[in-house]
């Protein structure tokens, strides 16, 4: 016979949900996700109702119409007949191009000014402490407009490199000249600069109304080719070395497979350069408005990439100084006393680890400067603001469509971004096995 | 995250649609204060002058507008709007009305969802250069790099008319006018092309004024009028019927100088213009009533800045810098496009 009694059942009331500390966070998340999704309800149920009052609804269609304006930065062709839709690509491609080079430079300039910031030598490290407060404390929209009043300012004209018939006869030169051998001239409307051209092109298809160039991807190839050549050359040498201790000299070997396979496609394309000026009459006075051919980069472009550099290059700056300061001095002491010089000691020792730290931060400039690129609609720089939220908003009145759809597109930029540095950091960050 | 970036977006579309549907009319008398959008710096259509002051052709139309509605042309808040942002402003229930030459177009009428009530001034799109670039005609710009307002019916002419006589340009989007003259008085363009009175204006406010031409082509029919949102027609009667009350005035030989003495003559002589007795609210015909104002609406109208002959002349016409002639802006009498239907 047992005495041992069963443990008095526990029976579940209601009041648990509130006073028993097992049960109550749970009732919390489900009142918390309620309320939230009544109110997301409300709002898209009122936002319904008041289109609807005022006769709108919510319809996409206006991108397939007719654009009807012009944009003057285009990296795919584009004319006024072309749609919304397109033009929003038009947009969305200046925005990556101007994003993807200011992060290069920003990167540039910020572990540049983030290693000097810690030189031994006082005024170099401080002249590096000046640039990072001064540019870090200003808005970046003054650096903005800034630099494009600046170029649009200080430029000539290009009427200035205009050759008259009357400096002909006088033997004078035209007030502005163009700089480096003559190719390239900034006037207060853009740089011109020069641009490849191939006399020889293999020609190309139509992939989604994007000219394809078989001539670019043959070159793409060969490059790549050469890299991985290169790679196999180092490979070898460093098999060699620690074979033998001795490293076989490459550098021959390596400018010769990077540069030679790339330089003879380019030769045989028949690459020239296509260099910017005025079209002249037969007794060389110029005609026309602008310099023709060559490159013309607008200067809202290049104040827009200059402003996001040095502005975004302060901060990334300082993650590599706080990153190479994480970094014990233990390490660099031991570098030395192997015998390594400073150069090789950050190259080899120091940067390599204070990455792990810097990579985090430099995500969110990352992320930072992709979304201020937006800041360029006070110069007119015709981003996909500019596009969608600016032109296409204003000509169709479909101001939500426009606002969702471009919220929408900087969120999976961001996103995508954001995965692809998460991917590198952790290629990067310390394996513990 | 998503999620709350979609929240957010919903929450300012709800406050952006929330408050649009009330009879305007009323707001503005409850509020005891127009809130009339307007240009940033147009000078003689409206920009403020050296003591801040909001001046201007359109801005006198507020201020008759005032007058009429409020008993006080003072009684005005002006908010100055781009070409980027007005529409966006009117339709918000920012502003109650938008007097900023906007052109009258079938899809701002129809698809953007308001109603322009008049056209204030008849105006055409036309191309200014500097005088040392040798340029006579428009067709002559093949190549040329063309400042342009960005959200601008101006911009998609522009597109049009290029295309049409087979030249190309180089488009400089810019914000307002102040950054277009900026802009093209540092070189950054050969041409500004907008309104050719809008070209005067700016013209005007230059350093050099005989330095730049207009070039004779007018590429496009440009009614710039008051507008307001669509589907509250009552205040759109009371904006238009104000205008046309100024039209009216000079019509009638109204001006705010004879207006008392016309007025009590009027009541005086039983065998006066009828007409004019209703426009003045002598008598026993009550116009005002009908677009719930009072009877003397269209004379404080007209007292605020005078009629519509003399709003032209003293901040566009021949005699200010501005300089522009009638034309089709003449009363139709003089063989211009100016009309008021019958007061009546």
């Amino acid at each position: 016979m047992t005495l041992a009694t069963e443990p008095p059942k526990d029976s579940f009331r209601l009041s648990m949900l509130i006073y028993d500390t097992r049960y109550r966070a749970i009732t919390i998340q489900v009142i918390v996700l309620a309320l939230f999704l009544a109110g997301v309800a409300w709002l898209t149920n009122n936002t319904i109702q008041n289109l609807a009052a005022k006769g709108k609804d919510i319809n996409f269609g206006f991108l397939l119409n007719r654009a009807g304006y012009d944009i003057d930065q285009q990296l795919i062709p584009y004319t006024n007949d072309s749609t919304h839709g397109r033009a929003l690509v038009i947009g969305l491609l200046n925005t990556l191009i101007v994003a993807f080079f200011g992060c290069i430079f920003a990167t540039l300039i910020g572990v540049f000014a983030g290693v000097l910031r810690l030189s031994k030598n006082w005024l170099v490290g401080r002249l590096m402490t000046v640039y990072v407060e001064v540019f870090r404390n200003v808005p970046l929209l003054l650096w903005i407009v800034l630099a494009f009043v600046i170029f649009s300012e200080t430029m000539p004209e290009p009427k200035d490199f205009k050759v008259t018939q009357e400096m002909i006869d006088t033997g004078t030169s035209p007030a502005a000249q163009k700089i480096f051998f003559d190719s390239v001239a900034i006037t207060a409307r853009g740089t011109n600069i020069p641009m490849p051209m191939l006399t020889r092109p293999f020609g190309g298809f139509q992939l989604a109304g994007v000219n394809v160039s078989f001539s670019v991807l043959a070159t793409l190839a060969v490059i790549a080719g050469s890299l991985w050549v290169n790679r196999r050359i180092r490979r070898h040498a460093k098999a060699v070395q620690e074979a033998t201790g001795e490293r076989p000299t490459t550098w021959w070997k390596t400018l010769a497979v990077l540069i030679l396979p790339t330089a003879a496609l380019l030769v045989a394309m028949g690459l020239h350069w296509d260099i910017p000026g005025f079209a002249t009459t037969e007794t060389g006075v110029s005609k026309g408005f602008n310099l023709v051919g060559g490159l013309n980069v607008a200067h809202s472009f290049t104040a827009l990439l200059i402003a996001l550099s040095v502005y975004h290059g302060t901060y990334i700056a300082e993650a590599v100084r706080s990153g190479i300061m994480a970094i014990s001095r233990g390490q660099s002491e031991a570098a030395f006393a192997l015998g390594l010089r400073p150069g090789r000691t950050m190259n080899l020792i120091i940067l390599p680890q204070a990455l792990r730290v810097i990579i985090p931060p430099l995500i969110s400039q990352y992320l930072n400067l992709t979304k201020n690129t937006t800041l360029g609609m006070a110069i007119s720089y015709l981003d996909l603001k500019g596009t969608l939220g600016g032109i296409t908003l204003n000509q169709t009145g479909r101001e939500l469509e426009c606002m969702l759809l471009m919220m929408l597109i900087y969120l999976v930029l961001s996103l995508t971004i954001s995965a692809g540095m998460n991917i590198f950091n952790n290629a990067m960050k310390l394996k513990e096995r | 995250m998503k999620k709350s970036v979609f929240f957010g977006a919903l929450a300012a579309t709800t406050m952006f649609t929330g408050a649009a549907f009330a009879g305007t009319l009323d707001d503005v008398k409850a509020r005891g204060e127009l809130i009339c959008g307007s240009n940033v710096a147009l000078t003689g259509f409206g920009a403020p002058d050296a003591a801040g002051n909001y001046v201007g052709f359109d801005v006198d139309l507020c201020k008759a507008l005032a007058a009429a509605v409020l008993g006080d042309a003072t009684k005005v808040k002006y908010v100055p709007t781009t070409g980027e942002t007005r529409f966006t402003a009117l339709a918000s229930g920012e502003v109650d009305v938008l007097i900023r030459n906007s052109t009258w177009t079938f899809s701002r009428d129809t698809d953007l969802k308001f109603d322009f009530v008049a056209v204030n001034y008849y105006d055409g799109q036309g191309f200014m250069v500097k005088k040392d670039l040798g340029v006579s005609s428009a067709k002559e710009l093949d190549g040329a790099t063309v400042c342009i307002q960005t959200g601008t019916t101006t911009e998609l002419n522009l597109a049009d008319f290029f295309k049409h006589n087979n030249i190309s340009y180089t488009p400089v989007t810019v914000g307002d006018d102040a950054e277009a003259q900026r802009q093209y008085e540092a070189g950054a363009c050969d041409t500004f092309t907008t309104d050719a009175s809008g070209l005067a204006s700016n013209r005007a406010a230059m350093a050099d004024p005989t330095n730049h031409i207009i070039l004779p082509e007018i590429i496009s029919k440009e009614p710039l009028g008051p507008l307001v949102r669509h589907g509250d027609n009552n205040w759109g009667d009371v904006v238009r019927w104000t205008y046309y009350a100024l039209v009216a005035a000079e019509e009638k030989g109204i001006t705010k100088a004879n207006l008392e003495e016309l007025a009590t003559k009027a009541a005086a002589d039983p065998n006066s213009d009828p007409e004019v007795k209703r426009l003045l609210g002598i008598g026993d015909d009550d116009l005002g009533a009908m677009i719930g104002l009072d009877k003397e609406w269209a004379k404080r109208a007209i007292a605020a800045s005078g009629n519509y002959g003399e709003i032209f002349e003293a901040n566009i016409g021949t005699a200010t810098p501005i300089g522009l002639a009638r034309g089709l802006n003449a009363q139709w009498t003089q063989g211009g496009l100016q009309y008021a239907p019958p007061f009546r």
